[in-house]
């Protein structure tokens, strides 16, 4: 299971916008590479990123061959009730992991 | 009577040129030093500060993980000895390169680490630079973060230290550079488009956004070596060593903050 770092304020006042953010360890093999005998390095990405709060998809991105190693995702929602925030990544190889963290909106 | 005249002489001219030689070569004042911590812009002092945001800190869970794996013939943990890291690793990053006996040469954190691994826990070393090596050296460096580098009183240490000095201050490769060119006489200037840092050792292992990985000292002296176009030493090289004693005296008292990130 790939490791994760998530940071989400475990608390928020209703309304607030808070930041979120996301790293995960992944190689990111872009597939444009070749060993030192030519042949060439598979791809080995993720492709995609889902965040869910209490459930609902509340951001999602579609990740390229560019992206580098290690992926560091961020971006913003409103705090709108307690619970939990989730996310998924999936890509090549049948990659997939998940990660979730808890907010109380007060 | 010319000759006493001569011999007033020539001591004098020899003292002002050896006092020209030193002051091309001179040390960077202790109250000058800065770590390329601060030459960063802000996104990437950003990225170190957070523990949520530095990939270094993925290995870090790596290491952590492997601190209480037991392994070898022995079946130990590195835990099942110096129990927790937080307290018996303190200290320990800024303490390396050290003398050790057995061998009767100075070693560095990772090559500790490997004696351990190979003669305490009978377990194969780990590759230099493999992602095992780099997460336990990861792991037991941040302990010490924020402790001042503090390298040994060790008189049997002056002669490999004094050794670093030597290579450091060394032409080397296709551009005959020394390192003491750049990192001493020349921070703080562009080469390239790159700002030239002080070199001091304060991060490593360091998360590079360019090699998208972590690496060691070592892997970074490498680098510098390439860019000089001189021939590198192999991994673990005595000369190495001796380098990372030398950095590490100069930059004595200044903070560790393992494991850093650079550009």
């Amino acid at each position: 299971m790939a490791r994760t770092l998530i940071n989400v304020p475990a608390k928020a006042k209703r309304g607030e916008v808070i930041a979120i953010k996301t790293l995960i360890s992944h190689v990111m093999e872009t597939g444009f590479r070749h060993t030192n005998l030519g042949a060439r390095i598979p791809r080995d990405i993720i492709d995609t990123f889902v965040c869910t709060y209490n459930g609902e998809e509340i951001f999602r991105a579609k990740l390229h061959p560019a992206i580098a190693a290690n992926p560091f995702i961020t971006f913003h929602t409103v705090a709108t009730e307690s619970g939990t925030i989730a996310f998924t990544w999936t890509g090549d190889k049948g990659f997939s992991a998940t990660a979730s963290a808890k907010i109380t909106v007060v | 009577m010319r000759l006493p005249v001569m011999r007033r002489w020539w001591p004098t001219g020899l003292l002002a040129l050896l006092a020209v030689a030193a002051v091309a070569h001179a040390d960077i004042p202790l109250d000058q030093r800065r770590s390329s911590y601060a030459d960063m812009n802000r996104d990437n002092r950003a990225m170190q500060d957070d523990d949520t945001s530095n990939p270094a800190m993925l290995s870090v869970l790596d290491g952590e993980a492997l601190w209480s794996e037991r392994t070898g013939a022995s079946n130990r943990s590195c835990a099942d000895c110096h129990g927790d890291a937080k307290a018996s690793m303190k200290g320990t990053a800024a303490r390396h390169p050290a003398y050790d006996e057995k061998h009767a040469k100075p070693v560095n954190l990772d090559q500790r680490i490997n004696i351990c691994r190979t003669e305490r826990q009978r377990a194969s070393p780990f590759a230099p630079e493999s992602k095992d090596m780099l997460a336990i050296s990861a792991f037991v460096a941040m302990q010490s973060r924020g402790e001042p580098i503090a390298p040994p009183d060790d008189p049997r240490l002056s002669p490999f230290r004094e050794a670093g000095r030597m290579l450091y201050n060394t032409r080397q490769g296709q551009l005959n550079l020394s390192c003491g060119q750049c990192h001493d006489d020349n921070w703080g200037k562009s080469l390239a488009g790159n700002n030239v840092p002080q070199g001091h050792p304060t991060g490593y292992p360091i998360y590079r956004l360019e090699w998208q990985s972590l690496g060691s000292l070592q892997r970074r002296l490498r680098n510098c070596m390439i860019g000089m176009r001189a021939e590198t030493f192999p991994y673990g090289a005595l000369e190495y060593v001796n380098m990372e004693l030398y950095l590490m005296w100069r930059a004595r008292g200044m903070k560790l903050e393992s494991p850093g990130v650079r550009p």
